[in-house]
């Protein structure tokens, strides 16, 4: 499925949609990719005035015999800047900046064991998979020592903003096919086109890879506001002056002693 | 129970928000400032992006002074043609402020323009205040007051362009009120304050006005300022957020209301003593956000962003 496609509608029984995936996947079972067949619970998260994060159900079936599963959820790359302080008469101070890309907005993991019990370094590695495999691009050359120290840097502002985690979701079969986990989302997930990867690997080699897009979106009032903010930004400030001006008559009207 | 701000991006508890309003709105009401001062570190300190902090602020303060101006106009506390003068300035002084904030925000300045400015400005107002109501409270206490002169005559008086501001009972260049407007125009823009705790004194000590028109006409100045910087930031950076600045100030009216009427039962020394100290706490937080070595020496900033 490409990253392009449409939302689909919510499938809110997993037992259903379990059974259907697991039919799905024997059905196709004769080509090689289609031993792995997984979904999400849904493909949209409406963010609106109530939103406070939100869990995911990824599910799935493998077939062809046993083997391992590793979901990799990443938000939308956008351009970063790094900027690293340093003590100017006493204060610390901005001084060293650099800009990367290929920095996902959102990085999260799920397994059902312990990853180097799964596949190699050089295979987890070659797939991006842990957040000291993650590689960002800066714009200018910088060499292999300053590179890691920034790269470290980028992982621990996002860990510190909780959009990487660290802790792995763990991922559950029921018998031999099915596998299902939950994938969480906090309050300040950044909108846009997210991908969740999910890797079917056996004896350290990738049998089965599929790649289901995810949408987050503003809804609603939350929506409403942002958009006017963006494409009116100077009609949206007048009317929040004159929403506050309202305001501040109301409440002095209201409160005036008789 | 959460709400999810659409500018700030985050999702934060609407009781936080209406008490943080209630609380600034009381003592922005008791002592004739704006409270930006204490609101915008706070919104900071919670996790609000400070662009966000800044200009949401400002948008917040447009109606706490609204409802404060009205009662002080009551009481005929307004000095509409010193305001106005002071007004003339504060709008090219926040056309200044935000150009230099955009400019700083392009190379990763701007969260240190902003703590700098607070220190600097809070550490200079907040001890000048500081030690001249201790200085009132000594010599009221002493009993030798003197009688004040209605005001000193000094190099200010050679200026030109001298007006007449009949309920100020002044007779003064226009030239010192417009550059503190100005001033306090700049502030607004970069720091998310009213500016009422640079303008209160300034109008006090520089220019000699009567105590009893002081607040009045400084929140009159303060909403036409606070309302031109919301506009141009919102144009500029789109950093406004209307949701977080409805909820402060709900919260924040209905407290500046409960905070004029406490003010006035107040002594005028002691209320100035008492704001003094408080901008000095908040100046020695922010000090000390400074010079204290930091967590992490990186922060991450992301560039543009995924629309809607």
């Amino acid at each position: 499925m490409t990253v392009g496609a449409l939302p689909r509608q919510r499938i809110n029984r997993l037992a259903g949609s379990a059974v259907l995936a697991a039919g799905l996947a024997s059905s196709t079972a004769s080509a090689q990719q289609a031993a792995l067949v997984t979904d999400l619970s849904d493909h949209l998260i409406s963010i609106t005035s109530s939103f406070s994060g939100t869990d995911l159900l990824l599910f799935g079936a493998v077939d062809g015999g046993p083997g391992d599963i590793v979901v990799v959820v990443r938000g939308p790359e956008l351009p970063v800047v790094m900027r690293r302080k340093d003590r100017v008469a006493g204060i610390w101070v901005n001084r060293v900046s650099e800009e990367f890309q290929g920095v996902p907005a959102y990085y999260a993991m799920g397994s059902n064991r312990v990853l180097r019990d799964i596949a190699s370094d050089t295979l987890l590695a070659r797939l991006q998979i842990g957040l000291d495999n993650l590689r960002f691009e800066p714009k200018e050359d910088l060499s292999d020592a300053e590179r890691k120290i920034f790269s470290d840097a980028i992982v621990r502002a996002k860990l510190r903003e909780g959009l990487y985690r660290l802790e792995i979701a763990k991922v559950n079969f029921l018998g031999d096919k099915l596998f299902r986990t939950r994938i969480q989302f906090p309050a300040n997930v950044p909108v846009g086109n997210y991908i969740v990867q999910v890797y079917l690997i056996r004896d350290g080699r990738v049998v089965g890879a599929q790649t289901t897009p995810l949408f987050i979106k503003k809804f609603g009032i939350e929506r409403a506001i942002f958009d006017f903010a963006h494409n009116q930004p100077i009609i949206y400030g007048i009317a929040a002056v004159i929403l506050a001006l309202l305001a501040g008559w109301a409440a002095g009207v209201i409160f005036r002693r008789p | 129970m959460q709400i999810y701000l659409p500018i700030a991006e985050m999702s934060v508890s609407i009781f936080l928000l209406l008490g943080m309003g209630g609380m600034v709105g009381f003592l922005s009401g008791m002592f004739g400032v704006g409270g930006g001062f204490l609101m915008t570190p706070l919104l900071i300190f919670i996790g609000v992006p400070p662009p966000v902090a800044v200009a949401s602020e400002a948008n917040q303060i447009v109606a706490a002074s609204t409802s404060g101006v009205l009662a002080h106009w009551r009481r005929g506390n307004v000095d509409f043609k010193m305001g106005s003068v002071l007004l003339a300035g504060g709008i090219v002084g926040s056309i200044i402020g935000t150009w230099i904030f955009t400019a700083l925000k392009a190379i990763g300045q701007v969260d240190l323009l902003i703590s700098l400015s607070y220190v600097v400005f809070l550490g200079l107002v907040g001890s000048l205040m500081f030690l001249e109501s201790l200085s009132a409270m000594l010599r009221s206490r002493s009993g030798t007051r003197r009688r004040r002169k209605l005001h000193q005559h000094n190099w200010m008086h050679g200026l030109p362009f001298k007006m007449r501001f009949r309920k100020s009972k002044l007779y003064i260049s226009a030239i010192m009120p417009l550059a503190i407007g100005c001033l306090v125009g700049i502030l607004a823009a970069i720091m998310g304050v009213g500016g009422g705790f640079v303008m209160v004194p300034a109008m006090i000590y520089l220019l000699g006005m009567p105590t009893s028109v002081v607040v009045g006409t400084s929140l009159f100045q303060i909403i036409f300022v606070t309302a031109t910087v919301t506009v141009l930031h919102s144009a500029n950076t789109q950093t406004v957020d209307a949701m977080l600045a409805l909820l402060l100030l709900s919260g924040a009216v209905i407290g500046a209301q409960f905070g004029t009427r406490f003010g006035t039962k107040l002594r005028g020394e002691q209320l100035r003593g008492l704001l003094a100290l408080m901008v000095l706490g908040v100046c020695g937080k922010l000090a000390w956000g400074l010079v204290a070595t930091p967590e992490d020496l990186f922060t991450l900033t992301t560039l543009g962003r995924v629309g809607g």
